[in-house]
């Protein structure tokens, strides 16, 4: 067991973990974060994603260790300090962007990350940036309406 | 997954001490190694983390020209850092995988895998790249040796990766749409002392160089120097995404296509 310490959603935590820990499990079964989903614990689907020091990473293919010093930002850290919707997740509920609602925290994660490089993305950049999350359900459309939505929002 | 014990080094020196250990296992960005292990395809009892040796991050110019990328850099960072300076290794690094395995994966643990389908062992064949370890330089024409197989050593690190930009080239990609690695990937690259020609995802025995195409492009850089050559179907990998013949097939499409794209 070791001991990791990071800041999630800008609160410190810290825990014992293994090594064999992945940070989705530290934030899930620790942290009791349960917004971040696993879907396919292969590194496939994206229902995992979150943000390690402000890049979107899969969180299933990554260990908790590794993360030690860094900075998560997890779904639950995306509503505004009020506790109401952020953004892009307003956007989401807006435009219908969801239905099961398995992929919607990794889709959201995703989105945050590629409005934060580029603030108004074409369709068609929207869409290959969302190769990494698979939903079974929406058929995409509207979720690249909301985040397209959520870039005009922004 | 089961247990195992990770340690996580702040220099070569120590990484290299670490996996003296028997089953000691080097761990880069994971995207590879981790999915591997949960399946039990690798079982290492010990994983020795390269991401924080700093000496092993990062782009920079090479004092003999060209340049120098960290074995531990992702290729998020390679898209952005070698955009201006070599755009097609850019493009090619931009292509792998999806953004947020991109984030994660590195060029070094690309290159140590030697993924018969990967696009960096491509990018690294047709540069002419020199593959650097904690104990010698690799050319990359006697690095890549077969199926997940290179000339690594046990235990031995790549640290770092030195390219010469070439004049042009290109990287095509004809994705599989399920894993996003090639399908077939060539990329064609042209220096002042000749043309290299690399194909990844066809052959049953990794990357390749296509010297009849290197030869014809020698003559005559053009994509109608290299339309009547055609690589032989036998030795090439066939599966239920595509045929050796269908592979035989796009290797060639491919490589005009990137000739007609330097």
């Amino acid at each position: 067991m070791a001991q990791v310490s990071m800041t999630v959603n800008g609160k410190a935590v810290s825990g014992e973990v293994e090594g064999r820990t992945l940070l989705v499990q530290f934030l899930r079964d620790q942290l009791r974060l349960t917004g971040t989903h696993v879907g396919c614990d292969t590194g496939q689907c994206g229902a995992c994603v979150v943000h390690v020091d402000g890049e979107a990473v899969k969180a299933c293919n990554m260990f908790a260790g590794e993360a030690d010093g860094a900075e998560v930002t997890t779904i639950e850290g995306m509503a505004n300090a009020d506790g109401s919707l952020g953004t892009i997740q307003q956007a989401f509920q807006d435009h219908h962007g969801l239905q099961c609602g398995f992929c919607t925290p990794g889709m959201v994660m995703s989105a945050a990350a590629l409005l934060k490089d580029n603030p108004n993305p074409s369709e068609a950049e929207i869409r290959e940036y969302l190769e990494g999350n698979i939903c079974r359900c929406t058929g995409y459309h509207n979720i690249v309406k909301a985040i397209q939505a959520a870039s005009d929002a922004q | 997954m089961y247990d195992f014990e990770l340690v996580k080094p702040s220099s070569v020196a120590d990484a290299a001490a670490a996996l003296g250990d028997e089953d000691a296992q080097a761990l880069s960005g994971g995207q590879t190694l981790i999915p591997t292990m949960k399946q039990r395809l690798a079982m290492p009892s010990k994983l020795v983390s390269l991401a924080g040796i700093e000496e092993m991050q990062g782009v920079a110019v090479s004092a003999v020209g060209g340049i120098r990328i960290g074995a531990a850099t992702t290729h998020a960072t390679v898209a952005k850092e070698v955009a201006g300076s070599y755009p097609a290794l850019a493009a090619l690094a931009d292509g792998i995988g999806d953004p947020a395995v991109r984030n994660r994966g590195t060029i070094g643990g690309s290159l140590a895998n030697n993924d018969p389908s990967a696009c960096y062992p491509c990018g690294t064949l047709a540069s002419g790249a020199t593959i650097n370890t904690n104990k010698r330089a690799i050319a990359a024409d006697d690095f890549f040796v077969g199926l997940f197989e290179t000339a690594l050593e046990e235990g031995e690190i790549i640290t770092s990766v030195d390219f010469p930009t070439p004049s042009a080239a290109n990287y095509q990609k004809f994705d599989q749409p399920a894993s996003r690695f090639a399908l077939v990937g060539v990329m064609v690259a042209k220096f002042d002392d000749g043309v290299r020609v690399a194909v990844t995802g066809a052959s049953e025995s990794g990357v390749f160089r296509w010297s009849e195409a290197e030869a014809a492009l020698n003559g005559n850089f053009s994509a109608d120097a290299v339309a009547g050559l055609s690589v032989s179907a036998d030795g090439l990998i066939s599966d239920m995404h595509g045929s050796a013949d269908y592979r035989a097939h796009l290797v060639g499409v491919l490589t005009m296509r990137a000739v007609a794209a330097c």
